[in-house]
C-alpha cells in the first residue's frame, strides 16, 4: 500500500508516494530521478548503493525508506557545493582520475567522505577498513587509496 | 601460431568473433625497433578505414564549431572516448573540449564489430586519425580555392581556416557550407609530425570522470524515459530447466501493480510500473515458479581432471625441430600440470537495457560492446527486418568482455515486443548476473621440457585443454541466453572462436624443439570471452614452469628468461623490471616472484614482479606490491594506459588469489559476493607500473597485456615466501591445503 511520506534528501524535503517497504535505493533513483546511489547487489554487500544517512555511510539498497524517520540523507549529487564546485573528496578522485568504469565512484566518494568525517588523517589501514564495504572490479582501488590521502592532506595541510 | 594482424582483421571480419574487454591499444604484427619517422603501415589505410572510407563516416563539422567524431566503440571505462578526441583534436588543431565523440549506434555510427581484443585504437583511433587528417586536406583545399591561395599559406586552427598573412578566415562550417566531407580517405595521407603534438601521448584527464564524480546520468542504468515501466526477469533453478507452471493470477493478487506477465516457452518476465514491484514479483516468482530440471552437471571438486576427460577436438598450434629426442640422458627433465577455474566477470553494475517497441520499430539501448552483431542476432532472434531494429550503444558497468550485456539486451527487446508503446527498462538482479553471464572458460595446462647441460631449455611439448573463449552473439541468435528457451529455441552454435584458447600458449621464448597443442572440449558452463581470453593460463602456466625450469637450472629467473628471449623490446622490459625490483630487501616469509609475457606473441610487452607475504599460521597470503613494465609502442595517453594497467594487475590478483566459480548438480552456485568474493580494499596491493614509450613504434593492444603476468608473478612470489608452488588456481584454496582430487 502507497503511503506519503517525507524525506530529508540533500538538504531539501521531498514528499513521496510510495510502498513504505520501498528500500530507499528505489525511491532516490525513481522518485527523485538521482543518478549516484547505483544498483549493484541489492544485498548489502558490494557498497554500490551507499547514501549517507545522518553523515554516516549507509547502503540504501535494502533500507525500507519508511523506516527512515527525521535522518538527513545525502547523496553523491548533495555532496557538491550549491555554487556547482565539487567536494574535496569529489576533487581529489577526478584529481587522481580515480575511476575506469566508474559504476563503483558512488559508494566510493561516499564511503571516503564518511571516513574524512570521522577520522582527519586516516593511516593505510584506516582507509582500507573505511572503504572495505564496497567492491571495485575494475581494479581502480590503488587510485581511489591515493585520492582519499589527497582529500586528507587538503582538508588538513 | 602467432595471431598475425591479417589473420586477426580476418577473423575479425570473418566471424565478428574475438574478445577481451578494457583496452585502448593495437594488435598488429611485430615490428622491429626502428628509428624512421613515417609510421610503417602507411601503405595501407588503417584499422576500419579499409571497410568504411569515407571522412564523413567517421566526422561530422557542426555549425557551433566544434567536431563530431563517430566511432563504432563503445567506453568501457578503458578511456577510449578521451583517446579517440585526443587523435582527432591533434590532427585537425582544435582545442579538446571542441571534440565531441558519438559512440557506437546503427545507421549512425560505422560498423566496427565489437570493442574487444586490445582494438580500440589500432581499429577506430587509427581510422579516426587518418579521417581527420585527410579532413584537414580537404579543408584547406576548399579554402585555397576560395582566396586562391596555395595551400601552403594557410593555417588550420580551432575549428577555422586563416591566411597566414591576414585576418581573414573561414570555419569549417562556412567552408563546407552545409555539407560535410564526403570524399574517400585516400592515401598517401599527410599525418602531423609527431614533434608537433599537443594532445597525443600527453595524461589528458578524462572528463567522464568529473560527470561520474557528480553523479550525473552517465550509464545505461541511468536512463528514464516518460511512462517508462519496469521489468524483471525470472531464470530457471537449472542450466535448460523447462517451465512446469507459473500462476500469473496469484502473482497479480500479491503484487497489484504487475502490468504484465510474459511467458514464451521457458522464459517468464515480469513488468510493472514501479520498479520495487518488478522486484517483489521476480522474488515472488522465483518461489512460486515450477521447473522440470535437465541433466545434471559433474562433480565440482573433480573439474580439473573432468575437462581433460570429456572429448576433444585437437589442434596443433606450433611444431618445430623434433620433439622425439626429449626423451635422452643428457641433461634434465621437468614436467608439471596446472589449472585455471571458471572465472566471472563480475560487473559491479548487473547487466541492464532499455528497450521499446514502436510503430513496428524496436529501439535499443545497451551496454553490448557490439551494436551491429547484436542487432543482427535479434532480428534472426524475433523475425524482424535489419531495418526495423536500431541499437544505441550507453556506457554500462565495467565488463571485461562479453558478460550479460547482449542476454539483457535480447530479454528486453522481447518483453518491449510483448508491451508495445512503452520503453521497458529491464535490470538483470545479481543474483541473474552471477548465475547465467557467460564465465571465462576453466582450463588445464600440462608442460614438459628439457634443460641442456649449460641450463638452457632444448624441448619444450604444452599441451592445453579449454572450452571456447567467444560465443558472442555475432549473428547467431543461439549465443542469446533467452534464445535457448523460448517456444521456438535456437540452438547454441558449437565451438565459439576456439582461437582465444590457445592465445599465448606459444612461449615467447627461443625453444629449438617444440610442441604445442590445444584441446577443444564443451564443458558444463557458459562461457565466453573474459579479458585476455585464454592468455590468462597459459601464462600463467608458461610462466610458472619457467621458474621451475630456472630453479631446476639454478638460475636467477629473471637471468633465466633473459637468456631464452632474443627481442630487444622484450629484454628493454624485463631488464627495467630487474632494475626497480633489485633493491627490495624481503622480510621473513616474504618473497618477491617475476614474470613475463607479450601478449598475443604479437602486442604489448609487459614484465611483472610481486612482492607477497605468506602467514604460514594462518595460512593467508597477502599480497604486498606489484610492479609492471609496459611497452606499448605509441602512447596515446600515458595515463590511460597506467590506469588500466594497474586495473588488470589487481583484477588479476583478484582472480588468481580468490575466484572460482563454483557449481552444484544444478547450478552455479557462485550466486552473489559472499559466494563468489573478491578483492576488497584489505586485499590490494601497491602498485606501480613504469611505461617504456616508443614514440615512433605502432600503439599496441595494452588493456589485458598484465592479466597473464600478473598470475604467475604471484604463484613464483609465494613459491620464494614458502616454498610451495601453486599450480592449481585459486592460491587461496591451495594455500589451505583444500586440493582437489
Ligand atoms: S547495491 Fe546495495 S550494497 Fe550492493
Ligand atoms: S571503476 Fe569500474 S567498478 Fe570501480
Amino acid at each position: 500500500m502507497k503511503a506519503r511520506l517525507v524525506i530529508e534528501v540533500n538538504r531539501k524535503p521531498y514528499p513521496v508516494e510510495v510502498d513504505p517497504n520501498t528500500p530507499l535505493l528505489y525511491v532516490l533513483r525513481n522518485n527523485l530521478q538521482l543518478n549516484g546511489p547505483k544498483y549493484g547487489c541489492g544485498l548489502e554487500q558490494c557498497g554500490a548503493c551507499m547514501v549517507l544517512l545522518d553523515g554516516k555511510a549507509t547502503p540504501s539498497c535494502l533500507l525500507p525508506v519508511g523506516t527512515i524517520k527525521k535522518q538527513s540523507i545525502v547523496t553523491l549529487e548533495g555532496l557538491t557545493q550549491p555554487n556547482g564546485s565539487l567536494s574535496p573528496v569529489q576533487r581529489a578522485f577526478v584529481e587522481q582520475q580515480a575511476a575506469q568504469c566508474g559504476y563503483c565512484l558512488n559508494g566510493m566518494v561516499i564511503s571516503a567522505t564518511a571516513l574524512l568525517a570521522e577520522n582527519k588523517q586516516p593511516d593505510d589501514i584506516a582507509i582500507r577498513q573505511g572503504m572495505e564495504r564496497v567492491l571495485c572490479r575494475c581494479g581502480t582501488q590503488s587510485r581511489i587509496i591515493r585520492a582519499i590521502r589527497q582529500a586528507a592532506k587538503e582538508a588538513n595541510p | 601460431m602467432k595471431e598475425t594482424a591479417d589473420s586477426i582483421t580476418q577473423s575479425r571480419r570473418n566471424f565478428l568473433k574475438t574478445a577481451g574487454c578494457l583496452t585502448i591499444g593495437f594488435s598488429f604484427s611485430c615490428q622491429p625497433l626502428s628509428a624512421s619517422e613515417k609510421p610503417p603501415w602507411q601503405d595501407s589505410l588503417p584499422g576500419s578505414l579499409r571497410q568504411q572510407p569515407q571522412i564523413n563516416a567517421w566526422l561530422e563539422v557542426l555549425d557551433d564549431g566544434r567536431i563530431r567524431i563517430f566511432t563504432g566503440k563503445l567506453e568501457l571505462g578503458q578511456g577510449i572516448r578521451t583517446a579517440i578526441a585526443q587523435v582527432a583534436a591533434e590532427e585537425l588543431d582544435m582545442d579538446l573540449n571542441k571534440v565531441e565523440v558519438h559512440l557506437a549506434e546503427t545507421g549512425r555510427t560505422p560498423h566496427e564489430g565489437y570493442t574487444a581484443g586490445s582494438g580500440s585504437i589500432e581499429n577506430s583511433a587509427m581510422a579516426v586519425r587518418y579521417a581527420a587528417a585527410a579532413a584537414r586536406q580537404k579543408l584547406l583545399e576548399l579554402a585555397a580555392n576560395r582566396w586562391d591561395k596555395p595551400a601552403d599559406q594557410l593555417n588550420v586552427a580551432n575549428g577555422k581556416v586563416q591566411q597566414k598573412t591576414g585576418a581573414e578566415q573561414f570555419t569549417f562550417a562556412q567552408l563546407l557550407n552545409g555539407k560535410q566531407l564526403e570524399d574517400d580517405v585516400r592515401l598517401p595521407v599527410a599525418l602531423k609530425p609527431k614533434s608537433d603534438y599537443r594532445w597525443v601521448g600527453k595524461p589528458i584527464p578524462r572528463t567522464d570522470i568529473e560527470r561520474m564524480a557528480r553523479g550525473e546520468p552517465v550509464y545505461v542504468q541511468d536512463l528514464r524515459f516518460p511512462g517508462m515501466v519496469h521489468a524483471r526477469v525470472v531464470r530457471p533453478l537449472a542450466q535448460g530447466a523447462k517451465l512446469r507452471s507459473f500462476d500469473v493470477a496469484a502473482l497479480k493478487k500479491t503484487v497489484p501493480g504487475v502490468l504484465k506477465t510474459v511467458i514464451n516457452g521457458n522464459f517468464l518476465g515480469i513488468l510493472a510500473t514501479e520498479e520495487y514491484e518488478a522486484v517483489q514479483s521476480q522474488l515472488f516468482a522465483r518461489e512460486q515458479a515450477r521447473w522440470e530440471t535437465a541433466k545434471p552437471l559433474p562433480d565440482e571438486k573433480k573439474l580439473a581432471e573432468y575437462i581433460k576427460k570429456i572429448p576433444a577436438k585437437t589442434r596443433t598450434v606450433k611444431e618445430s625441430g623434433d620433439l622425439k629426442t626429449i626423451q635422452q640422458q643428457e641433461g634434465s627433465l621437468l614436467k608439471a600440470s596446472y589449472f585455471k577455474p571458471y572465472h566471472m566477470h563480475g560487473s559491479i553494475g548487473p547487466s541492464c537495457a532499455v528497450a521499446l517497441y514502436q510503430e513496428n520499430k524496436l529501439h535499443i539501448w545497451t551496454h553490448s560492446q557490439g551494436v551491429y552483431p547484436l542487432r543482427e542476432a535479434l532480428k534472426e532472434m524475433l523475425g524482424l527486418e535489419t531495418d526495423a531494429i536500431h541499437v544505441v550503444g550507453v556506457p554500462g558497468s565495467g565488463c571485461y568482455g562479453h558478460n550479460g550485456a547482449d542476454d539483457v539486451a535480447a530479454d528486453a527487446a522481447l518483453l518491449a515486443m510483448a508491451y508495445p508503446g512503452k520503453h521497458v527498462r529491464l535490470q538483470w538482479s545479481r543474483d541473474d548476473e552471477h548465475g547465467w553471464e557467460p564465465y571465462g572458460s576453466a582450463m588445464r595446462m600440462e608442460a614438459e621440457a628439457r634443460l641442456d647441460r649449460s641450463g638452457k631449455i632444448t624441448h619444450w611439448r604444452y599441451d592445453l585443454w579449454t572450452d571456447s573463449h567467444s560465443t558472442r552473439p555475432g549473428g547467431e541468435p543461439g549465443n542469446l541466453l533467452v534464445a535457448r528457451s523460448i517456444e521456438k529455441p535456437f540452438s547454441a552454435p558449437s565451438g565459439g572462436y576456439s582461437g582465444g584458447g590457445y592465445r599465448n600458449s606459444e612461449p615467447y621464448y627461443t625453444i629449438p624443439n617444440l610442441k604445442v597443442d590445444a584441446h577443444f572440449f564443451e564443458g558444463p558452463l557458459r562461457v565466453s570471452a573474459l579479458r585476455s581470453l585464454g592468455a590468462y593460463a597459459n601464462v600463467f602456466a608458461i610462466e610458472s614452469f619457467m621458474d621451475e625450469l630456472a630453479e631446476k637450472a639454478g638460475k636467477d629467473p629473471l637471468e633465466f628468461r633473459l637468456a631464452h628471449l632474443d627481442d630487444e623490446r622484450a629484454m628493454a622490459v624485463v631488464k627495467k623490471l630487474q632494475e626497480l625490483t633489485r633493491s627490495e630487501k624481503m622480510a621473513a616469509n616474504e618473497g618477491i616472484g617475476f614474470a613475463f609475457s607479450r601478449y598475443k606473441n604479437v602486442a604489448t610487452y609487459c614484465a611483472v614482479a610481486a612482492r607477497v607475504f605468506v602467514d604460514t599460521k594462518t595460512c593467508t597470503v597477502q599480497v604486498r606490491k606489484m610492479w609492471s613494465v609496459i611497452d606499448a609502442g605509441e602512447v596515446i595517453n600515458p595515463d590511460g594506459l597506467k590506469n588500466q594497467t594497474e586495473g588488470g594487475m589487481i583484477q588479476s590478483a583478484s582472480w588468481t588469489l580468490k575466484e572460482q566459480v563454483t557449481f552444484g548438480r544444478e547450478h552455479v552456485s557462485s550466486r552473489d559476493w559472499r559466494s563468489y568474493p573478491i578483492f576488497r580494499f584489505s586485499d590490494i596491493p601497491e602498485v606501480e607500473v613504469v611505461i617504456i614509450d616508443r614514440p615512433t613504434e605502432k600503439p599496441l593492444g595494452a588493456g589485458e597485456a598484465a592479466q597473464g603476468p600478473t598470475a604467475a608473478a604471484l604463484t613464483n612470489a609465494i613459491y620464494r615466501a614458502c616454498g610451495k608452488r601453486i599450480r592449481d588456481l585459486p592460491i587461496n584454496l591451495e594455500v589451505r591445503g583444500e586440493t582437489r582430487e
